[in-house]
């Protein structure tokens, strides 16, 4: 069991709105092994990306553990966190955003290295720098362009290049490509997979994109409000979804080829409010499957087959 | 009774930005015809020039910067490019009317949604009394899935893929010959955009209206789309049925598109991307605008404007080397 590298328990967070608390995150558990990419998905509002910043503690856990090589990440003072984020990064979806547009994109991937005190003497320091543009394929010319200089891909490279400097065990990738163009995401996923295997790294990969997720991810959980709803190694997932909202999520995705026809399932209504929550499952409102005990008990997420945890009442009783 | 003639014909069109940095060649000579009652998906990355498109057969350019140069617009035997504003005014919405891609910003956040329906009907048929109005108001809305009682709403009281069933509503009030939708579903979530999409589909059969979909998904293009082209810096590089660019695409974007999609239902692939970027709308390069990126250019790619070949009946590709 040495090999898992992060361990959420029971985690939760509410956010407390005029209308009542916001339950974003509401009991999840998972692992995740050393050097392997865990897909978070689930569409807006699930919950996914609240996970990914309380797993770097941008915003504080209301309940549960997060153990990060045995250690709870919740509990350790301010002086002991910085020195845990030197393994635990994040890389954020919007690189337009997310970059200083008044610094230059040499002192931006610096710029870790520097709150951390890595070098003493400033050669080392550009060296790094340097060498960490050629990790993530940007060219050295651009090191004193601003990042409003660059497109979305070399914007995200450079998201990427920070996130890489402090020599990271762990990253949290929330929507990297999301904002990219299709011949720009292919290049930024390559490059991904490619840092995972030079620097055995371990990602927690969020995405709304089930194509991307699959296609990258060798354990998926599926979210929807605030719950894992289903949780599966990645093929086993695709090729037979056991969760009915799981089944309705990946019909709707478009298939680009006109030789497939898929039966698609068409959930009704939108996704209810996060806010006081209804007890039971909280997907019974849109599910076909839903019967009276749906409503009152919420159901567990459990093992139905080996490694198939699902949390549904009647996973059982489809055909 | 109008099968097969055709609705919507482009002929020769070019757009450019003015500005302070230099002519951005959006658009080139591009043609493009739509018969009627079918769909047509327009297809590029960002910057390809398909808004700029869209935005020019709607005439709601914003010029200057933008400058027409040359071309026709010919839509139901005439051309929109030669009418006047108040001549426009009574086409936008009546015969051709739009979805934009973010229903959060598309709607008036002070006036019902109701309201919204009623002004685009009363504003075609000024005959329509007010009570008359909101009652083929409320029918649309009902038309798209949403109870009438929702009618006096005011948008934020919608989610987004509600919000876009009203706009949808509101597109297709005035019964328009041709629907533009210019991404109509990136900004929903995917069992949302199911919704959406299988309502469009359901409507623009009841309706017998023609569509151009702007999108950058092949998955719904290919099931959407009768007719497809496929834009690149400014041009339509390939132009064909479904049929041809999914089972026959051959310009080498169009493969570069298809290659570098991870697919669903494929099998761990690596996915190979089409190296380097897009180009510089203000310095596009000389010769076939895809040479810089194509692994199959040669010399005459470099220096010389492809032809655009009709390779079988109906399909068209933009490439010296097919």
């Amino acid at each position: 069991m040495s090999d898992i590298i992060l361990e959420v328990k029971n985690l939760k967070k509410y956010f407390k709105t005029k209308k009542g608390l916001l339950h974003a995150v509401d009991g999840v558990n998972f692992i995740i092994s050393k050097s392997e990419t865990m897909g978070l998905v689930g569409e807006s509002g699930c919950g996914k990306s609240t996970i990914g910043r309380l797993i770097l503690r941008l915003i504080e856990a209301t309940e549960g553990e997060i153990l990060f090589e045995g250690k709870d990440i919740c509990k350790l003072d301010k002086k002991e966190m910085r020195e845990m984020r030197k393994k635990i990064q994040i890389v954020f979806q919007d690189p337009y955003s997310s970059l200083d547009g008044r610094r230059s994109i040499f002192d931006s991937i610096g710029e870790p290295l520097r709150v951390q005190k890595v070098f003493n003497d400033k050669q080392s320091y550009e060296k790094r720098v340097y060498e960490l543009m050629d990790t993530v394929g940007l060219a050295r010319r651009l090191a004193n362009t601003y990042p409003h200089e660059l497109d979305g891909g070399r914007r995200q490279r450079v998201g990427i290049a920070r996130a890489m400097a402090l020599n990271p065990s762990f990253l949290v990738l929330d929507e990297p490509v999301s904002a990219l163009d299709v011949s720009i995401q292919a290049q930024i996923l390559n490059l991904m997979e490619e840092l995972q295997k030079e620097f055995g790294l371990t990602y927690l990969f969020i995405s709304h994109d089930l194509s991307v997720i699959k296609h990258i991810s060798n354990h998926i959980a599926v979210m929807y409000l605030g719950k894992i709803v289903e949780k599966s190694e990645c093929k086993e997932l695709f090729k037979e979804p056991l969760h009915p909202y799981t089944q309705a999520l990946l019909s709707a995705v478009p298939i680009p080829s006109i030789d497939v026809k898929i039966d698609r399932i068409i959930l009704e209504g939108d996704v209810p409010s996060p806010i006081n929550p209804r007890p039971g499952c909280r997907f019974a409102p849109r599910c076909r499957l839903a019967g009276d005990i749906c409503r009152q008990e919420t159901p567990e997420l459990r093992e139905v087959r080996p490694g198939r945890m699902v949390a549904c009442h009647f996973v059982e009783n489809q055909n | 009774m109008n099968e097969g003639k055709i609705l919507l014909d482009i002929r020769d069109l070019t757009v450019h930005y003015i500005t302070y940095d230099g002519t951005v060649r959006a658009v080139e000579n591009l043609s493009l015809s739509l018969k009627y009652g079918e769909t047509l998906g327009l297809v590029g990355e960002t910057g390809a020039g398909k808004t700029t498109t869209v935005k020019t057969i709607l005439r709601i350019l914003q010029e200057p910067p933008a400058k027409i140069i040359k071309g026709e617009i010919i839509f139901e035997n005439e051309d929109l490019l030669k009418k006047d504003m108040k001549k426009m005014r009574k086409i936008r919405g009546k015969q051709i009317s739009m979805i934009f891609q973010d229903p959060m910003t598309s709607l008036n956040p002070v006036l019902t949604v109701q309201e919204q329906i009623m002004e685009v009907l009363r504003l075609h048929n000024r005959k329509l009394s007010k009570k008359e109005a909101l009652i083929e108001a409320l029918e649309m809305l009902e038309m798209v899935g949403i109870q009438a009682e929702r009618g006096s709403d005011y948008p934020h009281q919608f989610s987004g893929g509600m919000k876009q069933r009203v706009i949808i509503a509101m597109a297709l009030a005035c019964n328009p010959k041709l629907l533009i939708a210019d991404e109509p579903t990136t900004a929903l979530d995917v069992t949302i955009q199911a919704q959406v999409l299988e309502l469009m589909k359901r409507l623009k059969n009841e309706y017998d209206t023609s569509m151009i979909m702007i999108t950058h998904d092949l998955g719904i293009v290919a099931e959407i789309c009768d007719k497809i082209a496929i834009m690149y810096a400014g041009e339509i590089v390939e132009y064909g049925t479904r049929k041809h660019i999914f089972h026959n695409g051959l310009h080498p974007y169009t493969k570069g598109l298809f290659a570098c999609i991870p697919n669903i239902l494929d099998e761990e692939t690596k996915l190979i991307p089409i190296k380097g970027l897009a180009p510089d709308p203000i310095n596009l390069p000389l010769g076939c605008k895809f040479h810089p990126r194509c692994s199959y250019a040669c010399e005459i790619c470099k220096t010389e404007i492809p032809p655009n070949k009709e390779i079988e009946p109906g399909h068209f590709v933009r490439c010296h080397i097919v």
